[in-house]
């Protein structure tokens, strides 16, 4: 490829490769910071190991004017800082593109390129003289190369600055050593390099009323508002920060300024059949009770989550989802467990999920479980992943309804039993196939055995096919009509009249807005369809009705969507195509319009209106 | 297994608790268990324990997790909500719904199997986390729902009815919960109705974690000769090393130094438990003396039962989590939610 000619201000991406354990996650979270302070969107994705020192690790960073910040496989620059990875890395920039690197030793020649601008800078020597400490100097190189970047990328060095005072505040002597890292790496990019690139940026205002989040954070405070007092978990990547951040807001705002005790409990459990039993507990006790997990943990609940489907126990299931299968590979991202989780555990089960594309839903999804699950008494999940629980997000700004009350479902409490003639756990009552249920301590009259062996509609032990069929009809019926009440799909139509649609669900949602305009250059205008949640709502199977052709993204080997879109939402499979990816790396818009692109044309070979000249994020 | 409703017909004669209630109000359906089942004589001194202390039937939940022992809550107390987990896994779902209701009274009934197998990690951490429940393990040295395989508490020796010998070594819930720390460990036997409801009563008193391993034959599978868990066997090794008294509140006794060969133990709700040395020198607060002599008896082929370890100083799971006195499934849902203008200050950090 020939180095692009168009504008690149504000439109492309670069990666950094550094060492894990040694301090760059918050040089790279600074200067992602510092891109969003200019307004500009952007979008940060750390790919590290499943280590916690030594390996390589990578940061990229993507911005785009117009928005489009999935994952992109291809980088104008490269900030190589780590010696053990320098070969891959280096091999990863597009022709026309630029690699820095610390100079304080010479590349060796076999890793040269003639069709890349290499730009060196003596980060280790500089730090040698600027700082004392070993530690310091590790530290300080890597603030050093974002004053590099500052001036090669243009940066606004007042952001920058405010950023690390906001940052280390009265801790005087830190933030010195970052302002003098950062004005070492500056001035020596302005005296030696030319600066800025061509790939720069510019201030633009297209993030007012924006914050920068990562999901699992929004997560946990869509639990602190909802209500939620039971937290129950154990540690696993990539869902361990989403209790980490519950438990810091609940120290703050769940303290009963009394007695300065906690109106919540979370516990640490011993393993995630143990978390899975201490939420249905407390969810039985009439708590708000939550679990975080991934995927290892997802299995092991299983048990527990087919007796609280049927013996009808709310419950709310983060899974943060990683690569499987087993402990696959830990801290990468896919859509591996859907149908694992909607039909979890053995027997006829079918579970609500609700999907959030970025850490907006995570926080909107995640009140939306707690109200699901008491509503229709039975485990909601939570369907995030790595790369949107662990990397910060740029999304609208949080809003809540201060008029927000919880929908505790129908529970009978002492007063209600009064009234009632005889209670009856399982009975239909109303119609909807919702039965009451009443708390344990209100009143004799409410007792009854909840049994996940088989009962009838009063609740009582049984073994006859008919009356053990009723209840499990009904179950059926009940899980049918939460198609109305998960959170409503998102439809972004095709500028033009299209007979090509696009479903996919949670973080595909930006690579295939993108693929979505990407195509619609090439002439191939096609609607987009983002169900938020399962059981799927009828205008999925709409959807599909209303195209000649629907492509299924997944980010999973099995094509899990598509084929619950065929087993659940009815869809005819002549009308669907599968495109997949996972590798574990986030889904980018190429491996959407690749997959469009080639189907097109082994349809009907015709030449696209345009071709790709240039695909550069 | 059907379900079958006792008819709840009130003798007037039968003798009334302080609430009125009588022990009829204290069961529940009728036990299809085995004629004969140890399981079935501690349902009756559960009924009996809880008439006793004058506990609302309906502010009680009982738990457990799968087995025949985990059938018996069905048994008892009707009027109390109830929870047949999975097997194994009780304590967990006993530690949530604790923590979500500390005012309730917990009560946990399992088996060998689902105890010392399947479920010894849960057991284990419901011990370390010292859950304010009583938590009975109906012990017979198999699985009885499952016709009789060895249980994980079956002795080195002990015969299955076909006359296969079990040859590895057993784990003894006592030895095991008192080297893990917990706060209140008893062990009886189904046929001692005169031991096992005061040691009930004491156990359900005690705040934080109460385990009575009660050793409750299977008739069925496991009280044939050469059985270790018979009832023959059991008698014969039955050893009482501390007989305990339960003394409820109303009752209290002022003086809590040792009167004679009587000790007395404060429980937090101002009950009081007055425990007799049988064995010399015994001291159930000791922990490290109380491992060892155990051990001991045990090695000699005895079974020694009684109260035989209690410490009252220890915080309970809701002490170590720090919670506020009222239950959390009651708290306002202003006092939870934060509202708007605290999630723009949150907000503030990251823009
Ligand atoms: C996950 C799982 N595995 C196996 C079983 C089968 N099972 C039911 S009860 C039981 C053993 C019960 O033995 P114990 O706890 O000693 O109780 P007992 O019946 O002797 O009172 C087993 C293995 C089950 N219900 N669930
Ligand atoms: S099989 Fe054994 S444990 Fe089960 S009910 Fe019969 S006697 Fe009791």
């Amino acid at each position: 490829m020939t180095r692009p000619t168009q504008d690149r201000t504000n439109r492309f991406a670069f990666k950094i490769a550094t060492v894990n354990g040694t301090g760059s996650a918050s040089a790279n979270t600074l200067l992602r910071q510092a891109i969003f302070r200019m307004g500009i969107p952007v979008s940060g994705k750390n790919l590290f190991p499943s280590n916690i020192q030594g390996l390589p690790t990578w940061y990229e960073i993507r911005v785009n004017a117009d928005g489009h910040v999935a994952r992109t496989p291809r980088f104008d620059l490269m900030v190589a800082m780590n010696p053990a990875s320098y070969a891959r890395d280096i091999a990863e920039v597009v022709s026309g593109g630029w690699v820095l690197y610390d100079s304080t030793r010479p590349l060796d020649r076999s890793l040269l390129r003639d069709d890349v601008t290499f730009l060196g800078i003596p980060f280790a020597a500089l730090c040698a003289e600027k700082f004392a400490g070993v530690r310091e100097r590790i530290l300080m190189k890597n603030i050093m190369y974002v004053g590099a970047l500052t001036a090669l990328l243009g940066v606004e060095l007042d952001v920058v600055r405010a950023l690390l005072s906001e940052t280390y505040g009265r801790k005087q002597a830190l933030l010195d050593s970052n302002y003098t890292a950062i004005d070492v790496g500056y001035e020596h990019a302005r005296a030696h390099l030319a600066c800025p690139l061509p790939i720069r940026l510019e201030r633009m205002d297209a993030l007012a009323d924006h914050i920068l989040v990562d999901g699992n954070t929004a997560a946990a405070l869509g639990c602190l508002f909802a209500g939620a007092t039971v937290a129950a978990w154990y540690p696993i990547t990539p869902s361990t920060s989403m209790i980490e951040a519950f438990s810091s807001f609940a120290a703050k705002y769940r303290k009963d300024p009394a007695s300065g005790k906690r109106r919540v409990a979370i516990l640490q459990a011993e393993d995630e059949l143990a978390a899975a039993g201490m939420v249905l507990g407390a969810t039985w006790n009439g708590a708000r009770a939550f679990t975080a997990t991934s995927g290892p943990g997802i299995s092991l609940m299983s048990e527990f989550i087919g007796l609280a489907y049927y013996a009808e126990i709310p419950g709310v299931f983060f899974d943060v989802q990683r690569v499987g299968p087993s402990t696959g590979m830990p801290t990468r991202t896919q859509q591996g467990d859907l149908l694992s989780i909607v039909y979890a555990s053995h027997g006829d089960t079918k579970h609500i999920a609700l999907v959030p594309a970025d850490p907006h839903e995570c926080f909107t999804h995640a009140v939306a479980a707690f109200d699901l699950a008491e509503r229709f008494q039975t485990p909601v999940f939570v369907v995030s992943d790595l790369d949107i629980g662990m990397n910060d997000w740029v999304v609208p700004r949080l809003r809540w309804d201060d008029t927000y009350r919880p929908d505790r479902g129908k529970v009978l409490d002492a007063a209600a039993l009064e009234r009632v003639e005889k209670f009856s756990r399982y009975l239909d009552s109303d119609g909807d196939g919702i039965p009451y249920r009443t708390l344990p301590g209100q009143s004799a009259k409410g007792a009854f055995f909840t049994r996940g062996s088989g009962h009838d509609r009063f609740g009582r032990y049984t073994e006859d096919p008919p009356a053990y069929a009723d209840v499990m009809e009904r179950l059926a019926r009940k899980i049918e009509n939460a198609a109305a009440h998960v959170p409503a799909s998102e439809h972004i139509p095709a500028a033009a009249p299209a007979t090509v649609g696009l479903i996919a669900i949670g973080s595909s949602r930006r690579a295939v807005i993108e693929a979505q305009a990407r195509l619609a250059e090439l002439g191939i205008h096609a609607d987009f369809l983002r169900p938020c949640g399962f059981p799927f709502a009828p205008d999925v199977a709409g959807f599909i009705a209303a195209h000649d052709i629907t492509f299924v993204v997944d980010q999973n080997r099995d094509a899990q969507l598509h084929h619950l879109l065929i087993m659940e939402a009815g869809a005819p499979r002549e009308k669907l195509h599968s495109i997949t990816h996972f590798g574990g790396y986030p889904l980018p818009a190429d491996a959407v319009v690749d997959g469009v692109l080639a189907a097109v044309q082994a349809a009907a070979p015709v030449e696209p209106r345009r071709r790709i000249v240039e695909v550069h994020s | 297994m059907t379900y079958i409703a006792k008819p709840r017909v009130h003798h007037p004669s039968l003798p009334k608790n302080a609430l009125g209630l009588t022990r009829r109000d204290y069961e529940g359906s009728m036990s299809t268990l085995c004629a004969g089942c140890g399981h079935d004589s501690v349902t009756a001194a559960i009924i009996e324990a809880f008439w006793r202390l004058e506990i609302p039937p309906h502010r009680v939940a009982k738990l457990s997790g799968i087995g025949c022992s985990a059938k018996t809550p069905t048994y008892f107390l009707g009027g109390a909500h109830g929870f047949n987990a999975v097997h194994g896994r009780m304590p967990a779902i006993a530690s949530g719904a604790a923590a979500a209701n500390r005012e309730l009274t917990y009560i946990g009934v399992s088996g060998d199997g689902d105890s010392l197998s399947i479920g010894l990690g849960q057991l284990c951490h419901a011990i370390r986390r010292n859950v304010d429940m009583l938590y009975v393990l109906e012990n017979n040295g198999v699985y009885g729902l499952t016709k009789g395989q060895f249980s994980a508490s079956a002795e080195i020796g002990s015969k299955t009815k076909r006359g296969e010998a079990n040859r590895q070594a057993p784990i003894d819930p006592v030895l095991l919960a008192i080297s893990l720390g917990a706060t209140f460990v008893a062990r009886s036997f189904s046929g001692d109705k005169a031991q096992l409801v005061p040691l009930l009563e004491a156990g359900i008193a005690h705040k934080g974690f109460a385990l009575i391993d009660v050793i409750s034959p299977c008739v069925t599978f496991n009280d044939h000769e050469g059985s270790t868990r018979s009832y023959q066997a059991t008698r014969e090794r039955d050893v009482e090393i501390v007989s305990a008294d339960f003394v409820p509140p109303a009752e209290e006794i002022t003086s809590s130094y040792t009167m004679g060969d009587v000790a007395h133990v404060t429980m937090h709700d101002g009950s009081m438990l007055r425990f007799r040395r049988v064995a010399d020198g015994y001291d159930p607060t000791d922990r490290d003396a109380a491992w060892a002599y155990i051990q001991a008896r045990q090695a000699a082929g005895e079974v020694p039962t009684g109260l035989l370890f209690v410490d009252t100083s220890v915080p309970d799971m809701h002490d170590l989590l720090e919670t506020v006195e009222a239950p959390l499934n009651v708290l306002p849902f202003e006092e939870l939610c934060p509202g708007a203008a605290v999630l723009d200050s949150i907000q503030a950090r990251w823009v």
